[in-house]
């Protein structure tokens, strides 16, 4: 995120809060650095070399399906696991070996981890305590932090008594409430439904803004990910694969693993061959030929990504690169849009997703279909 | 229409009767179970009962509530059962701890250790606990070795042996419920409690320990009731010298042939344990209210 993004909206909460609860003077000391981490199970290696850098006030989303050591890296950064190898620096202070308990390290765990034997009010209280805070301030902060995430009035009630929501705020207010440098989430919103994710997706991300906290945000849902954060940073097997901006790790994936992960994607492989001024001539696997923008000394092998929205269905005029015939084999109805799966005449298979037409023009199975789509929504990545 | 409804509502008028049925042949499975209970234990103890006032008069409760020679055993009774019941507690509730966090190979052998003395004869491990607490003993002769004493020292046939005994016979009861509550605390809350800047020292006063408090409580009711009403143990390592309500019993029924009075000390007894159990568990609930 850009400064100048990041200073928006947290005028307002800057009045709202007491001097003490405002941002560090030096927003450095919450930039985090993760180099070279390693951790290992018996054979398995969790973590392969990690290195990552988190901006002051930004929302980095690790982004990896079940088992690419996301939870193992949150856990490093957190402190309850320690690295065979490589280090954690929060503010440019190498925090590898300090104890969890003085990290000053904001958490939301998968399950909430709220203490079930204490109220609402008492869990946010609890960081608090810990840090020796005065009684009538700690009545104080809880007050606001409830008032932060809604939940005014429900200060009393176990964490029993609370929905699902419910309770994914009281663990939020607890991690935000003392003011830490760092505020990690893992993979919170796993148990809520789509509509109440969606919705907490947002207000987390409104709250992290207006307290320009910088966050380590864990998820394997990929539409999350885009949605949520500044950057994104793609996991799989203990390697991060590629970090970047929402659109960029959509647009421009660095590999196939990425180009799938995230997204529907039309994957092609093929050879580099003649040049024709700006654009590349490819031919492929399947024996089509693509054009493509992009640069790539001839010969070289390359992977194409084509999204299915770029692909655009029925003729066109003369000239009209990338033209492909085929027919439909299937059609899914998503209300905002159609998807067809088509085979070409060669036996490639592409997904086409185009917005919803009128039920009468749309193509039905086994109907015959054209395809095409411009050189330049074609995105080149070097062949792994 | 009025006729499908008619069918409709038979149909499930139907369904009901087979749901009952099912229930109440399930239920009368424990009918041979209920039976045997009933004759072994509920009839032989309402007859006890029945006779503490086959007389048509109270004078047996009288005895028993008004003699002071009675009212010191009820005390020694609830008195011992008490020590007892903290002595387990404090030994048990470490053992727990370490049951739950060591690993699953040494946590088998641990409980080979807890379990195994439930498989012997209560009568053959008092008869070992006299041999190790006697005048010449293994305990007295360490400590005489150790030259703590030149005496030895009377660990048999007073209280002290009889709680001694009593702990060993009753820990399993003890450490088992509180193991079982450790074991059911998620760790992500001792991490999150960590994470949020609680020492350790804070951590298990203000997350482990009360989240262990059930399985405390079951641990210590069942010791303390299985005490109360205690005999071999304070018998054998009490040797007379230590009158439990239940040796009392025993003496009136085999040596005083009194079975008018023995039953009014177990009705006693039992009416006292109810009343125990059935204050603290009001306690407990009000505890866990109030925190609510």
């Amino acid at each position: 995120m850009r400064p100048s993004e990041l200073a928006r909206g947290e005028e307002a909460l800057r009045d709202a809060l007491p001097p003490e609860r405002r941002k560090p003077a030096d927003p450095a000391l919450s930039r985090l650095v993760v180099e070279g981490v390693r951790r290992e199970y018996g054979p398995v290696r969790a973590l392969d070399g990690v290195g990552l850098a988190v901006e002051p006030g930004e929302l980095l989303t690790i982004l990896g399906p079940s088992g690419s050591g996301k939870t193992t890296l949150l856990k490093v950064i957190a402190g309850f696991e320690t690295p065979e190898t490589g280090s954690v620096l929060l503010g440019g202070e190498d925090i590898t070996a300090v104890p969890p308990a003085r990290r000053n390290i904001g958490m939301v765990f998968q399950n909430y981890a709220l203490f079930p034997h204490m109220t609402a009010a008492q869990n946010i209280a609890f960081p608090l305590e810990m840090r020796g805070m005065a009684r009538t301030e700690i009545d104080r902060e809880v007050v606001r932090a409830l008032d932060l995430v809604a939940l005014g009035g429900l200060g009393e009630r176990l964490p029993r008594q609370l929905s699902g929501g419910q309770q994914q705020r009281v663990a939020l207010a607890r991690a935000v409430v003392f003011n830490p440098r760092l505020l990690l989430l893992d993979e919170p919103f796993g148990a809520l439904d789509r509509k109440l994710r969606e919705a907490m997706q947002l207000e987390v991300r409104r709250l992290q803004r207006r307290l320009g906290l910088t966050t380590i945000f864990i998820t394997h849902d990929q539409e999350e990910a885009l949605v949520i954060s500044d950057r994104v940073a793609v996991m799989r097997a203990g390697r991060i694969e590629q970090v970047g901006r929402p659109p960029e790790i959509y647009e421009r994936p660095a590999n196939s693993f990425v180009a799938e992960f995230v997204g529907e994607s039309n994957l092609l492989f093929g050879t580099v061959g003649a040049r024709k001024g700006d654009d590349l001539e490819i031919g492929t696997e399947d024996a089509l030929t693509v054009i493509a923008r992009g640069e790539a000394p001839a010969g070289a092998r390359v992977g194409m990504l084509v999204r299915p929205e770029r692909l655009i269905p029925g003729e066109a005029g003369r000239g009209t690169v990338n033209l492909f015939r085929g027919r439909v084999l299937e059609t899914v109805y998503v209300g905002s849009s159609h998807k067809f799966r088509i085979r070409l005449d060669g036996g490639r298979e592409l997904l086409v997703r185009a917005p919803a037409m009128a039920e009468r023009g749309a193509p039905a199975v086994g109907d015959g279909i054209a395809v095409r789509f411009a050189p330049e929504d074609v995105h080149l990545f070097r062949q792994e | 229409m009025a006729a499908a409804a008619e069918i409709a509502r038979a149909g499930s008028g139907h369904r009901a009767r087979i749901e009952r049925r099912r229930q109440m042949l399930t239920a009368s499975l424990s009918l041979p179970a209920l039976a045997l209970l009933i004759l072994l234990f509920a009839l032989p103890v309402l007859r006890l009962m029945g006779l503490s006032i086959e007389a048509g008069t109270l004078q047996w409760y009288q005895k028993a509530l008004s003699e002071s020679l009675y009212l010191q055993v009820f005390w020694a009774t609830f008195r011992i059962a008490a020590i007892v019941t903290a002595v387990s507690f404090l030994l048990s509730y470490p053992v727990a701890y370490l049951l739950a966090t060591t690993s699953r190979v040494w946590a088998a052998l641990g409980f080979v250790f807890i379990v195994l003395p439930l498989w012997t004869s209560i009568l053959v491990r008092t008869y070992a606990w006299m041999v190790l607490l006697g005048r010449n003993g293994v305990f007295n002769k360490i400590l005489i070795d150790l030259g703590l004493t030149d005496q030895p020292i009377g660990l048999l046939y007073n209280e002290l042996g009889v709680v001694i005994g009593m702990v060993h016979v009753l820990m399993p009861y003890m450490v088992l419920p509180i193991y079982s509550a450790m074991k059911r605390i998620d760790p992500s809350l001792i991490q999150a409690a960590e994470g949020l800047g609680a020492p350790g020292s804070r951590i298990f006063l203000r997350i482990f320990l009360p989240l262990t408090a059930p399985g405390i409580y079951a641990g210590c009711v069942l010791v303390f009731v299985l005490s109360l009403g205690f005999f071999i143990t304070p018998a054998l390592l009490g040797g007379g010298h230590v009158m439990m309500i239940a040796v009392l019993i025993e003496q009136q029924v085999h040596e005083a042939l009194n079975w008018e009075f023995a039953g009014a000390l177990a009705t006693v007894l039992l009416v006292a344990t109810l009343a125990i159990y059935g204050l603290t568990r009001g306690l407990m609930r009000g505890a866990a209210e109030e925190s609510a």
